[in-house]
């Protein structure tokens, strides 16, 4: 994998007080993102202001585009000329993006989008809090594939994991979410952003042989098929349809199975690699609180009153929440008395987690259907029962 | 001996190993094909730097068949596809080749304000009335009277006039074809493509299976034919008295070519203006424009 050390001309080098949106877009401006398309939506638009003045004087395109079914495409084909591209968006713009999405993950295009996650269903809570589009993550588009979604729980976060969204989407050649929510976005705290040496940014791995030699989708030994840009003379063709390596439709189940298979199979054999998560005391622990993005702030609470009084409560925060931690969850659920799962909707990613639990502990989710977080006692509350 | 087979002039642009390609006989959009091929021959362009972007349908297939990079996307995002290709890489030539449902039918919200931004791209709409891959429904070219699969009764909505959509909208070219005008298709993409701006080239295209059948046209060399005859030449015509009706007469000709700064022009030149030497100017700006 290629790594460079950032472009000091997207780094805004110093201590900030930022929220996370504008720390979203900083994010993007040093790992190399040089193209913005996107489609005002509350609360993630302040990432959109945020490029649109930044990055005249750093060179690059910003657009606002007329939907965020056009966003999503306008993407893709900035990525396939050559640009990092990123969008942002909120629930309504997620489901329009999921149609594009879709071709993103089958063309094997680089792109980061943001959900700054707000309540729903449909309109829903505009300006308030939400994790509910958790599972429109893993799968909003139709077919199979598998995607990536990381989920930050700070402005610091904002900043760093979009650039490690970057990072991965050029690796892999997929389509990077980073999942956060309102509380996040709107929440302004201190955001140290490093000297540009000290970034370290990925770049997609580019096709070196003959011209006429170039097969878009034949998978190099990692597994990853390397990429051309659109204008360097190779007379390449992608399509949405089920494609060989040529890139050519190929109709019929054969291909479709090569064709699934390796969309899905990139990601899947390289979980390892990818996933990231943090563990506090889970190793002597009989319950452990499962949880990511903001929620994971509010666990912290109840996971230490409970401690104190003597229980012995580990902490586990998905910083991937896609793909999951299946080899960890499965490992620890055989040690533990019980997972317990805050997330702000009805139940989401809780059901991932019971499946990799097997039945071998008991799984309590904590729903909270979205408006606000959690009350840290409601958590601790569950601990508490958890624990008997 | 090895003696190589004469080859058509037309195969340098195609992709001969996937020929044969899907369409019916008859049909009328390798016709299409042929003269943007002969565009690009004639046009003495750099051909690395054309990509043909296409959205879904008869026409959709398109992208698969030009040998230049070519990209077959979505239904109906054709044109934001081609915009993030252009803004990506400004040096590109962009060109999409698409039917009429997908680009002013499910596209058409893209249609309009890629046209308003005058992004500089080119378009050539095959119009052959219809959705014809999914079996002839009726579409927002359809005239009012003919038969679709789903106006069984004939078509009571009022039509989209693409040229009229496209000049309000902002396009700098605006030109009307029938299948038949071969040469003039071709010289009207060769200025489309030539020409920095949103430039619109429709083609009267005929479907023969469908909606050829079932408003008994003919066949295949019939329906050019009398889309050629019912044509009737009239550049600069107003695009606001060329509507399309049932069997009527068909107006075309070279409607509108004229200057206005692109989306990137105006880009340039407004964020210069205000930014001074803060700007980092964007690919490369046009000597009129500087
Ligand atoms: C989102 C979506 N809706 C519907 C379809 C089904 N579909 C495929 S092609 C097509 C119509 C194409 O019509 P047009 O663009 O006029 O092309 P033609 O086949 O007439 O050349 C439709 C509705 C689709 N592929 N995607
Ligand atoms: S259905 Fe109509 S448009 Fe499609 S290939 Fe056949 S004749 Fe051409
Ligand atoms: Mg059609």
């Amino acid at each position: 994998m290629k790594k460079n050390k950032a472009d000091p001309k997207g780094v805004l080098t110093g201590t900030h007080f930022l929220d996370g949106d504008f720390s979203l877009a900083e994010g993007a401006l040093a790992a190399g993102c040089r193209f913005f398309g996107g489609y005002p939506i509350t609360p993630s638009t302040e990432t959109a202001e945020r490029f649109s003045e930044r990055i005249p004087r750093v060179g690059g395109v910003f657009i606002q585009m007329e939907d965020e079914l056009g966003t999503m495409a306008v993407l893709i084909g900035a990525s396939w000329a050559g640009k990092k591209a990123m969008s942002v968006t909120s629930g309504p713009g997620f489901s329009l993006m999921m149609e594009n999405l879709g071709l993103a993950c089958m063309l094997e295009t680089p792109l980061v989008l943001a959900n700054v996650q707000r309540g729903g269903p449909s309109t829903g809570l505009p300006t308030l809090t939400g994790q509910q589009d958790m599972m429109q993550a893993r799968w909003g588009s139709h077919g199979d594939y598998e995607i990536i979604a990381i989920s930050p729980d700070s402005p610091q976060e904002c900043f760093d994991f979009t650039i490690e969204a970057f990072n991965l989407s050029e690796k892999y050649r997929v389509p990077v979410l980073v999942m956060t929510d309102e509380c996040v976005g709107h929440m302004h705290e201190k955001v140290v952003i490093p000297p540009a040496e000290e970034i370290e940014v990925s770049e997609r791995k580019l096709y070196k042989g003959p011209k006429d030699q170039y097969l878009p989708f034949k998978p190099d030994k990692d597994g990853i098929p390397p990429m051309v840009k659109a204008g360097d003379g190779y007379q390449f063709h992608v399509t949405g349809l089920t494609h060989d390596e040529r890139g050519y439709p190929v109709i019929n189940a054969e291909c479709q199975d090569w064709c699934v298979r390796h969309l899905v199979d990139k990601i899947k054999n390289n979980a390892d690699d990818i996933i990231q998560i943090e563990e506090d005391q889970t190793d002597s622990a009989e319950v452990v609180v499962v949880s990511y993005g903001i929620s994971s702030r509010v666990a912290v609470r109840a996971v230490n009153k409970a401690r104190k009084e003597g229980l012995k409560v580990g902490n586990l925060r998905l910083i991937t929440v896609w793909p999951f931690p299946e080899k960890r969850i499965r490992k620890l659920a055989k040690d533990v008395k019980a997972f317990v799962f805050p997330e702000i909707n009805y139940g989401q990613v809780v059901h991932e987690l019971e499946r990799c639990a097997g039945g071998q502990c008991k799984v309590v989710g904590v729903p909270h259907m979205g408006g606000g977080v959690h009350n840290p006692d409601d958590i601790y509350k569950v601990i508490k029962e958890a624990a008997k | 001996m090895n003696k190589e087979k004469p080859r058509h002039p037309v195969e340098q642009f195609l992709r001969m190993d996937r020929m044969p390609h899907i369409w019916c006989p008859g049909c009328g959009i390798g016709t299409v094909v042929t003269s943007f091929t002969e565009a690009l021959r004639k046009g003495e362009m750099d051909l690395d730097k054309v990509c043909v972007v296409s959205g879904i349908g008869c026409t959709g297939r398109v992208a698969g068949y030009i040998k230049l990079d070519s990209f077959h996307t979505t239904h109906g995002r054709a044109v934001p596809f081609a915009t993030g290709l252009k803004l990506g890489n400004p040096e590109l030539n962009v060109v999409v080749f698409s039917g009429d449902g997908d680009i002013v039918g499910i596209g058409g919200n893209h249609f309009i304000h890629a046209a308003r931004r005058n992004m500089d791209l080119t378009i050539i709409v095959v119009n052959n009335f219809n959705y014809a891959m999914t079996g002839g429904q009726v579409a927002a070219t359809t005239p009012i009277e003919a038969n679709a699969s789903t106006s069984p009764y004939g078509n009571f909505e009022y039509p989209f006039s693409i040229p009229y959509l496209a000049e309000a909208s902002g396009a700098t070219y605006v030109a009307r074809w029938t299948a038949l005008h071969i040469r003039r298709i071709t010289k009207s993409i060769q200025e489309a493509m030539a020409k920095p701006g949103f430039s619109v080239v429709e083609v009267i295209t005929p479907c023969v299976t469908l909606y050829g059948r079932r408003n008994r046209l003919g066949d295949g060399l019939n329906i050019l034919k009398y889309y050629y005859d019912q044509s009737e030449i009239q550049h600069n015509a107003d695009p606001r008295n060329i509507n399309i009706s049932y069997q009527g007469k068909l107006i075309v000709g070279k409607f509108v070519d004229k200057e206005k700064p692109t989306f990137l022009d105006a880009m340039n030149q407004h964020l210069n203006k205000v930014l001074g030497d803060d700007y980092q100017k964007y690919g490369k700006i046009r000597e009129d424009q500087q």
